[in-house]
């Protein structure tokens, strides 16, 4: 090695490491293990393949843009959590947390930093249901369907709301149980036996809306919500999202990690 | 802190400007849970361009120790300092310190050329640095592009001491590195890390393989039940303990521990 390249390289030896290379580290360990893969390949294929299905088997009448993408949103809004979730835990399943909280000591930087990518990868895989809806439409006519584009641009952000806070409430518990099959469970469990409990409990039916985060997500679906729908989201969100992420950001911040 | 009265065994000057002679100060340095108190009050320095054996038995505080050294567990008190500054305060660590605490932490979805390639890519290093370590710690090309779920220990030991040496490190730290590796690999080792001190670097090589310590070591830290035992050059130590060297001193000190514990 020259003598010029010896300086320069201790020169960059004690540059901080930007942002943007955290992301982009983050983002390849959502893509890097077989496990990853195959949720991922299972996440992005999904929506073609309900597609192409609703192309083959749906009523005509069926066949708009409304529907498409009702249909390619309903899977994803089950699998993007599990996305989330698995970006949250893998560290502390894994152990790696120890290799990666040794090169980056700051603990919050890093969980922004899976957050950034995580969301990332999840918008993209929204555009392409999206995508793949539309193309669907625009192949409606070959059965006679409607192909109508009745999808208004706030009907669309309200399912990009819904499949987004579906994913950030998947990270927001992954970071709070972080080990990975008790956080699924807790996911996927938890919020129907609320439901349950909240619709078959006397009384407790008024307040549904305000604490139940499926309940208060329906009119999202029928794109019919008003401002005291609205509210309800958004306590819903607080109690769903907002206190799993407090609890996930301190326990990150603060729990040990050990080698055994 | 007086970091310039260590004595050193290279020449000042050169290697004085390049890297500063005492590359870890542990100061008080103590950990409790609950009522137990696994680390109490440890001190020692860590001198660059030498190999440091840190020496205990099983639960004497070692791994705790090493933890709070480089950031992952908040010490209850006293402090800790890698090249002057608290680990945690160093910019980006992996370009200054090596470290392997436990060669099994790794995803084994993951091959070992992967788990390279995303260490040089977060410290700010081409994905070539990974094929230069593969080599350097003697994994074949096969065995790299294999996800290291099913590697031996001795393969996660090269592969974690790549990782540590990825960023072209003054300091390495190492936990155990020789557990898993055969005679061969052994003695491979011993050559690295001689190597490495040889160069200027500063070594803290944690282990019970006392006659593994023995033979790289320059200096010794030993500690039993949280507490430094004894500590300083590795023929000091040995002169003052008689004939029956390292074990002997060691099972002498562990043993005197112990007693205490009972008493």
């Amino acid at each position: 090695m020259t003598t010029l390249t010896a300086a320069a390289t201790r020169v960059d030896v004690d540059a901080p490491i930007p942002f943007a290379r955290l992301v982009r580290t983050e983002l390849r360990k959502l893509t890097d293990t077989r496990a990853s893969r195959w949720l991922l390949a299972a996440i992005v294929a999904v929506s073609p393949v309900v597609v192409v299905v609703m192309l083959l088997v749906a009523k005509p009448t069926n066949l708009t843009y409304d529907k498409f993408v009702d249909f390619t949103q309903t899977p994803q809004k089950i699998l993007l959590p599990a996305l989330g979730i698995l970006a949250m835990t893998s560290e502390w399943s894994q152990r790696t947390g120890l290799t990666t909280f040794t090169l980056v000591p700051n603990r919050r930087r890093v969980l922004l930093a899976k957050f950034s990518a995580a969301l990332a990868l999840g918008l993209a895989v929204i555009a392409i249901a999206f995508a793949a809806g539309a193309v669907g439409n625009l192949l409606a006519p070959l059965r006679h369907g409607a192909g109508s584009w009745n999808l208004s641009g706030g009907g669309a952000g309200e399912i990009v709301l819904i499949l987004v806070t579906g994913l950030v409430q998947g990270m927001a518990f992954g970071m709070a149980v972080l080990v990975t099959a008790p956080a699924l469970v807790l996911y996927y469990v938890l919020p129907n036996i609320w439901s349950v409990v909240f619709t078959s409990t006397g009384g407790l039916q008024d307040v549904r809306p305000w604490v139940d985060i499926n309940e208060a997500e329906s009119p999202l679906y029928s794109h019919d919500i008003t401002g005291a729908g609205w509210l309800h989201l958004l306590v819903a969100v607080a109690i769903w999202i907002l206190v799993p992420l407090t609890i996930g950001v301190a326990r990150v911040s603060r729990t040990e990690v050990k080698s055994s | 802190m007086d970091t310039g009265s260590e004595t050193v065994s290279v020449p000042s000057g050169v290697i004085m400007t390049q890297y500063p002679p005492v590359a870890v100060e542990v100061a008080e340095l103590s950990k409790s849970y609950g009522a137990h108190r696994a680390v109490d009050r440890v001190s020692f320095r860590v001198p660059a361009g030498a190999v440091t054996g840190f020496l205990g038995p099983n639960g004497a505080g070692k791994s705790t120790t090493l933890r709070m050294l480089v950031g992952l567990t908040p010490p209850s008190s006293g402090r800790a300092t890698v090249f002057g500054l608290p680990y945690r305060a160093l910019p980006n660590p992996g370009r200054r310190v090596g470290v392997l605490l436990d060669a099994s932490a790794q995803h084994g979805g993951r091959t070992g050329r992967e788990v390279l390639a995303l260490g040089a890519l977060l410290i700010g290093l081409p994905p070539t640095r990974a094929d230069e370590l593969i080599e350097r710690v003697g994994l074949t090309r096969e065995e790299a592009g294999r996800r290291t779920g099913t590697y031996s220990l001795g393969m996660r030991q090269r592969l974690g001491l790549a990782h540590a040496l990825l960023g072209d490190p003054q300091l390495l730290i190492l936990d155990e590195p020789a557990n898993g590796l055969d005679p061969a690999g052994i003695h491979w080792m011993r050559g690295v890390l001689r190597d490495f001190a040889g160069g200027g670097g500063a070594v803290l090589l944690s282990s019970h393989l006392l006659r593994e310590v023995e033979m790289v070591a320059d200096h010794l830290v030993i500690i039993g039940n949280g507490r430094v035992l004894a500590s300083g050059s590795k023929t000091q130590l040995l002169a003052s303990s008689g004939d029956g060297g390292l074990e002997d001193l060691f099972l002498r000190l562990t043993a005197g521990d112990a007693r205490e514990q009972v008493a």
